[in-house]
């Protein structure tokens, strides 16, 4: 609600309290359960995105300086396509399902029906921080949920716009936002919530299950982690390369979750990639990348310290083959290629979340395929070729979040995908319909009548009746005739 | 699972996408004792169908069934990849301190946020599979025959799976207070039929698993105003752990029999003014794991659907939505997250794969910097699938 930013009211486990209280209040009420109200609020966050894209894009520009572009790709148009899928698809979203039933419960109808959980958190992150916000929300209404969405504190000017604009434009009976950090995160994560959808990091991720733990409360992790590249020789090289550094640094400067974290390519082909990175790399940014418009800066000094420090690694500083320049003040850093760092260094440990691109030559791709798993699943894994046998085996063995081949980061835009990690990167998934499913019960109803009663089914028990019983739960329409009719 | 079909605007064409199923990897299965085999099986079945490597902790407290899952199974699967662990606590604690790829666990609610909370450490996704109150709404049946069959049905939901020790199983009963005896009537008859003039003799009944159990239960029945509702049964005898069917009108609503899942032989009937307001008595409880309601009105049977939530709803019978594999089976808020059974127990011990693919060909270059307001616009017209737009833009004949 405006007033948690306007008045600077402290928001704690009392607030936390009486927001839960008034919203379950109006769930009760049955107020979001109609079609007409999640319509209706899903035009109205196409409102907030259509009527106010520059508010957001400036915004985004003055938390992350993220080019104007970027930020219309990755953010405002998603969310756009997003309501407009959800609201061309709900009514099929809400529709029971039927469903078959057999002789074992004949004569019976049976359907499975669609319920919002009912008040739910969505917990969103810094580097996409309107997208990571809006996306999941547009989920939770479309499903009929009331929701508190608490936006990142990273970015506060859009964290400030989206509590404005939220509740100006959808209804603050039922959707809600709480501004502000750890204080007011850990009072909300102290409530008893019907769902908690998080995305960040996995440190933090462990926090919020924790505390969903006590209640049992439900949660759907977006987490990240080491998204590696494996690159073929017998490709298109520069179409390939656009793509990889696309992914890299054109997402928020290597800030996104399903960023090329690493490359994995052959000893013999790492030269001509490189070269093509660095051609490609040249093209975009200039000469001095640093005096470049078209680059995302780093969120704030605590990570942009985090990335010098992997790049001050002993072990690794002499691996630099290309970048290395930053600007502390202006928290600005450039494209860097480092070339076979050790295994054992920080930068090929931690999900490096910033423009850093070491790559790691191996002799056979193949060989590539365990390392990557032995490191954790990550949320995306990539993998470009034209070899059908190495295509089918790393979509086989290589176990991540989502895979894409000869592209990276698009499956994120693919509506028909579910996007969630396995593992380390995640637990459960959204986009599109399994966004409505995520905020979603599904509920089974079985429908029977009163006649055809079997007394088979009642005490006394006999061999008589356990035979008839044995027959129709094994489905066999044969075998419950013979029981019936004493023959077996 | 085949391709899906692509929805992507028309600048990222040729895309193909897929989901793939694989295995989570290895998984922890927790089975409870009131099913000691089918709680353990039908979990394991869904592990190993999805290609998992299983580990089974069966309950402790049905000791003989856990011995023999933990023989039979090595002699008849891989036992490379399929174990039983037996034993208690202790050796669950020491379980969950590993890193397992899914936990799934069917028990109580306080030993589910235990389970849970050890989860955190892995990022382990669980699925729990717990219980609750499940209510019984009783409406007035016209038809005699009607009504002695659903009699029937509640009795044997009751007292049939495990003497009450069920999670979905009748744990209480709402009705107009005009028909309560009437009902309660048929009630007794019924048992008489079923369970015979001496129940403690426990033919076709179970008895209760546990001196702790029996021990509960007997609290339950001991509050003196609990007590003073016994309208039918009430006869325990610790020696044989049994309790005969018991039927209670009106305890207090505060009593610990009506705030705590009975998990037992006893069934409080509570009544009402009128049927509809069973619901608000429903939603101002926990979710329950099952919903039961006896009815031939058709506005009610929406209303109840639309107005409560629980892990599943039931018309006319008990307890046989268990029998449907087609119906996805598990609990909502306090009966738990996650379900299974047919091709949802698949689907829990499986990670969902998104696979997609693209070839190098058809390029386009407005996705990549450095950027230009030529390829804003081309982006802006792309994403909103204006494609005529498209044309007009790179004709030059677009502002």
């Amino acid at each position: 609600m405006a007033e948690d930013s306007e008045t600077k009211k402290v928001f704690d486990a009392e607030a936390a309290g009486s927001l839960m209280k008034e919203l379950r209040g109006t769930y009760a009420s049955g107020k979001t359960r109609s079609y007409e109200w999640r319509v209706a609020q899903l035009k109205n966050v196409m409102k907030i995105v259509d009527d106010h894209e520059k508010d957001i894009l400036d915004a985004i520009r003055a938390d992350l300086s993220k080019p104007e572009q970027e930020s219309y790709i990755a953010e405002i148009s998603i969310v756009k396509s997003s309501c407009t899928r959800a609201l061309g698809e709900l009514n099929r979203w809400m529709k029971p399902e039927k469903v078959k039933t057999s002789i074992t419960t004949f004569p019976s109808s049976a359907e499975i029906v669609s319920e919002p959980l009912g008040v739910v958190l969505i917990i969103g992150a810094w580097n996409f921080p309107l997208l990571l916000a809006l996306d999941p929300a547009i989920g939770a209404i479309a499903a009929g949920n009331a929701v508190v969405l608490k936006p990142s504190e990273l970015c506060p000017a859009t964290s400030s716009l989206i509590a404005k604009l939220v509740g100006k434009y959808l209804d603050s009976s039922c959707i809600k936002v709480v501004e502000g950090s750890v204080a007011e995160t850990s009072a909300l994560l102290e409530q008893k919530w019907d769902k908690i959808f998080f995305t960040g990091s996995g440190r933090v991720g462990r926090i919020v299950m924790a505390a969903a733990a006590k209640h049992l409360t439900p949660v759907a992790l977006e987490l990240g982690g080491k998204c590696p590249v494996v690159v073929d020789s017998d490709i298109n090289l520069p179409v390939a390369v656009r793509r990889i550094a696309g992914g890299k640094w054109a997402s928020n400067n290597g800030q996104a979750c399903i960023a090329p974290d690493y490359i994995i390519t052959t000893k013999d082909f790492a030269p001509k990639l490189i070269d093509a990175l660095k051609h490609e790399l040249e093209a975009w940014y200039g000469k001095d990348p640093l005096e470049s418009k078209d680059l995302a800066h780093i969120v704030n000094s605590n990570h942009f310290a985090r990335l010098v420090k992997l790049l001050d690694d002993d072990k690794v500083s002499g691996k630099i083959i290309h970048g290395g320049q930053r600007d502390k003040a202006n928290l600005k850093f450039a494209p860097t290629i480092l070339l076979d760092v050790p295994e054992d260094s920080l930068v090929m440990n931690d999900e490096i979340f910033g423009p850093l691109l070491p790559i790691l030559t191996v002799d056979k791709l193949e060989d590539s395929f365990d390392m990557i798993t032995s490191r954790g699943k990550p949320l995306a894994a990539y993998l470009f070729t034209n070899n059908k046998k190495l295509k089918e085996k790393f979509v086989k063995t290589v176990s991540a979040g989502g895979l894409v081949i000869n592209d990276t980061v698009l499956h994120f835009a693919e509506k028909t995908l579910p996007f969630g990690g396995v593992g380390e990167s995640g637990i459960g998934s959204y986009h599109g319909k399994f966004s409505y499913e995520a905020f979603s019960h599904r509920k089974s109803v079985l429908y029977r009548g009163f006649a055809g009663d079997a007394s088979a089914r009642y005490p006394p028990y006999s061999d008589r009746k356990l035979k008839l019983l044995k027959a129709l739960l094994s489905g066999s329409v044969v075998g419950v005739i013979l029981a019936l009719i004493g023959w077996s | 699972m085949a391709p899906k079909k692509s929805s992507m605007p028309l600048i990222f064409f040729p895309a193909r996408g897929q989901v793939l199923p694989e295995p989570l990897g290895l998984v922890l299965i927790f089975s409870s004792w009131n099913f000691p085999i089918s709680l353990a099986l039908d979990p394991v079945i869904g592990a190993i169908s999805a290609g998992n490597s299983v580990v089974l902790k069966p309950s402790e407290q049905a000791p003989a069934c856990s011995s023999f899952l933990a023989n039979t199974i090595p002699l008849y699967l891989d036992s490379k990849a399929i174990k039983v662990i037996e034993g208690g606590a202790e050796i669950s604690q020491q379980l969950l301190q590993q890193k397992w790829d899914k936990i799934f666990f069917t028990g109580s609610p306080s030993v589910a946020r235990i389970v849970m909370s050890a989860a955190v450490k892995h990022l382990t996704p669980v699925t729990v599979e717990l219980g609750g109150k499940c209510p019984t709404i009783f409406d007035y049946l016209s038809s005699p025959s009607d009504t002695e069959v659903a009699v029937k049905r509640v009795v044997g939901g009751k007292w049939g799976p495990c003497n009450g020790q069920a999670c979905i199983g009748v744990d209480y009963v709402l009705v107009e207070e005009k028909f309560a005896f009437h009902l309660i009537e048929m009630l007794k008859k019924t048992i008489k039929k079923f369970y015979g003039e001496n129940p403690k003799q426990l033919k076709d009944i179970s008895r209760i698993v546990n001196k702790h159990h029996f021990q509960r239960l007997r609290n339950l029945l001991e509050e003196p105003l609990v007590a003073a509702s016994i309208v039918h049964g009430g006869l325990i005898d610790e020696e044989k752990l049994f309790i005969e069917p018991t039927i209670l009108l009106d305890p207090p609503l505060d009593a610990e029999i009506m705030t705590e899942e009975i998990f037992g032989p006893l069934l409080p009937i509570i009544t009402l003014k009128n049927i509809e307001e069973s619901i608000e008595f429903i939603n101002s409880r926990p979710k329950p794991l099952a919903l039961y309601a006896f009815t031939k009105d058709e506005a009610f049977k929406r209303r109840i659907l639309s107005e409560t939530s629980s892990g599943s709803v039931t018309f006319n019978d008990i307890m046989i939505q268990f029998l449907c594999d087609t119906l996805p089976f598990g609990g909502v808020g306090q009966s738990g997250f996650g379900r299974y059974h047919g091709k949802y127990s698949f689907d829990t011990f499986s990670h969902e794969k998104a696979v997609l693919q693209r070839t190098f060909f058809l390029e386009l270059e407005p996705r990549f910097p450095p950027w230009n307001d030529f390829k804003l616009k081309f982006i802006r017209l792309a994403y909103r699938f204006d494609y005529l737009g498209l044309i007009l833009l790179l004709l030059g004949l677009k502002r």
